[in-house]
């Protein structure tokens, strides 16, 4: 789960890390009134201010996201302009995002720009520490054409945060002297932050020094590992839904994993890696899949039923195929949800049910017997070419 | 011969008072699994399902010296159940959970790996994985044992109903499986391709690999690069996740491309590159691998 910049710079705040000083509004009167009202703006006329969008993508800045003015006065212009805007980023994909909220802060005097990040690093299986000299580019782009100014360090889990740690990446960076206190003290407050709140990604790119020769997370980027959201009550207050598909919303109601994509059929599957599979195997029989849908091992004839409706409030899914390899589900429960579902709910595309496994010849049996207009196949690739057979020939 | 587990395998289940426990420690008595007992705490000295329960492993260990330790323990506990495994020194813990947080599995595997630099011998298979079945000996795990045929493919696989479509298969063809591991799903677990792969290729049994992969990570070109230089016999790969879109996590914690890394398509020309059969339709895996036997 992924929060805003804004988010991010509070949380920080709340773990002493520097941040710029501002302000978060997501109308103009808001803008309007903070201008007045804010300690941040009073008396603050000729100083640089950041107006910048809050989307849960990065490149913001290259998409015309993010402004920077002197002009007090000219705010709430600039938010007017920025809300409601569709922001096309590298990681938005074409469809862009909306922006719902702007946060106003202080300026910086940036003198030099730094990269910090930390990720859990499958490869050491460690929490790593992320240094880069080349602040305010893509980490990645980094990787690739420089990465010698890249240090990874990894964390001892047994050890913990030590300063000789922080001063490892000091010296790496070539940070003055006189900061070496602050920026190891940052570095431990970051890795004390990524524990407490089960992190799975934070970033703080760029990473500033002032003229002032002080540091300052100049933008905040926040991940959270959704299997310890149940331990970490504040996600919930900090998850914004308008930044998610209403349909994975949707889904995460009943806890269906499901992945909108761009095609057209869709597929209903038992198993992350065979969702995926079947995904790929639509596409090896030459059609487009429309989702990842994975209905996980307790499905029971209400998830069924859930998951039909997802998959038909997809206005461009003109098919389903229905693949279940049974273990823990076992076919006939899965049979008899799909026929029920398959009554309650009005399926107005084609059908194809693939039943493998646990009583799959039983389960394959009473989908025949139950009347319905369900193409039964016993393959995988048999199931995936009769749904694409089935939508080529457009349906009912 | 088989890898790991085999009929003379013991068997406690952590959790087993559980529905999930329950079921699927009756699930592999039935298979004929040697399951001697299980542990909840709190629930010491009496009898589930027929099943002696333990306060804890310890005590297990004291009553069975078992083998292996199947655990079925929520997420907010997983953690826990495993380190006590561990302490307990079990030499093979399957632990089938999902959903543990990542560093909660940082802690573990780190701790794992201390406990084997002082000199003992513990395995961890999973987390969030199907388990490890040798057919006609023990299935420790929830997969449907009905699938399997004993014979001589290895199969080892981040993917549940994946493997099993896999199995189903070579069943059907009749080559069979030696023994099948799922590791499991996400990014942080215990035993890993490399370490599943060296197993099978010292295995009598075993003549040919299945190695069922997905997106997210480099585990899988680690160990088709392993293969090229320790393993004198086939392995047929199969990599789930041609098209997912990248950044997007697909169900498991694991299967995410993330900065333009580990795509199905960049493993798959990895694992070409270094001489294992890359299946492009899982639906051929079984085919496939008859083919690669019927070469060498």
């Amino acid at each position: 789960m992924n929060i805003h910049e804004y988010q991010a710079k509070e949380l920080f705040g709340q773990y002493q890390i520097p941040v710029p000083k501002g302000v978060m509004v997501d109308s103009v009167s808001e803008a309007e009134k903070a201008i007045k009202t804010h300690p941040l703006f009073q008396g603050a006329n000729g100083q640089v201010f950041a107006v910048k969008a809050q989307i849960h993508a990065g490149g913001r800045g290259k998409a015309g996201g993010v402004k920077i003015t002197k002009e007090i006065s000219q705010i709430p212009e600039i938010v007017a302009g920025l809300l409601g805007k569709v922001l096309v980023t590298h990681q938005t994909g074409p469809e862009g995002r909306q922006v719902g909220k702007v946060w106003i802060e202080e300026g910086s005097r940036i003198e030099k720009e730094f990269y910090l990040g930390m990720v859990v690093d499958r490869n050491s299986r460690r929490v790593s520490l992320i240094a880069s000299t080349e602040g305010g580019m893509e980490i990645e782009e980094v990787a690739q054409k420089h990465p010698e100014r890249i240090f990874h360090l990894s964390i001892d889990p047994c050890e913990g945060y030590s300063a000789h740690i922080g001063r490892r990446l000091f010296y790496f960076l070539g940070l003055p002297a006189e900061t070496q206190p602050s920026f190891v003290k940052l570095v431990g407050d970051l890795v004390r932050f990524f524990h407490e709140k089960d992190a799975s990604m934070v970033e703080i790119n760029p990473l500033v020094l002032t003229a002032d020769k002080t540091l300052v997370a100049l933008d905040a980027k926040v991940g959270f590992d959704d299997n310890a959201i149940y331990r970490q009550p504040i996600t919930k207050v900090l998850r914004d839904l308008a930044e998610e598909n209403p349909l994975e919303i949707e889904a995460s109601k009943y806890n269906l994993n499901y992945v909108k994509l761009d095609g057209n059929i869709a597929c209903m599957v038992n198993g992350a890696g065979l969702a995926m599979a079947t995904m790929d195997v639509i596409a090896l029989a030459g059609g487009s899949p429309a989702n990842f849908l994975d209905v996980g091992g307790g499905a029971s004839k209400d998830t069924v039923e859930q998951a039909f409706r997802l998959i038909l409030s997809d206005p461009h899914v003109k098919g389903i195929f229905v693949n279940i390899f049974g273990g823990i589900v076992r076919c006939e429960r899965i049979a008899g949800g799909i026929i029920a579902a398959a009554q309650d709910v009005k399926i107005n595309v084609p059908l194809v049910v693939r039943l493998q496994g646990t009583n799959a010849a039983e389960g394959r049996e009473m989908l025949r017997a139950s009347g319905l207009d369900i193409e039964v196949a016993e393959e995988l690739f048999e199931g995936a070419e009769k749904a694409v057979l089935a939508v080529k020939k457009g349906g009912k | 011969m088989s890898i790991l587990v085999d009929r003379s395998t013991k068997v406690i289940v952590q959790g087993i008072t559980g529905k999930e426990g329950s079921y699927h420690a009756g699930a592999c008595r039935d298979y004929g699994t040697h399951v001697v007992g299980g542990v909840t705490p709190g629930k010491g000295g009496t009898t589930h399902e027929g099943f002696p329960v333990w306060n804890s492993v310890h005590e297990a260990v004291e009553a069975e010296n078992p083998d292996v330790s199947l655990i079925f323990v929520p997420p907010a506990f997983a953690a826990d159940a495993v380190l006590e495994s561990i302490a307990a020194e079990i030499p093979l813990i399957v632990c089938i959970t999902e959903g543990i947080p990542v560093l909660d599995m940082v802690r573990v595997r780190r701790l794992l790996d201390a406990k084997n630099d002082e000199g003992s011998v513990i395995r961890l298979i999973g987390p969030n994985c199907p388990g490890i079945i040798t057919p006609d000996g023990a299935k420790i795990g929830i997969m449907p044992g009905y699938i399997h045929k004993r014979g001589k493919v290895g199969v080892v696989s981040r993917s549940g109903t994946l493997t099993y479509e896999a199995v189903w298969q070579l069943t059907q063809l009749g080559l069979g499986e030696s023994t099948c591991v799922g590791i499991g799903g996400d990014p942080v677990r215990g035993l890993n391709f490399i370490d599943v792969l060296a197993l099978f290729e010292n295995d009598p049994e075993t003549e040919a690999v299945v190695m069922i992969g997905e997106i997210g990570g480099e585990d899988e070109e680690k160990a088709a690069a392993f293969a090229k230089c320790h393993m004198k016999k086939p392995v047929v790969g199969f990599i789930a996740g041609q098209t997912a879109p990248p950044g997007r996590r697909m169900g498991h914690a694991g299967a995410i491309v993330s900065g333009g890394q580990g795509t199905a398509k960049d493993k798959m020309k990895a694992l070409e590159g270094m001489g294992v059969t890359v299946v492009q339709n899982p639906s051929m895996i079984g085919q496939t691998v008859l083919e690669v036997l019927k070469r060498s």
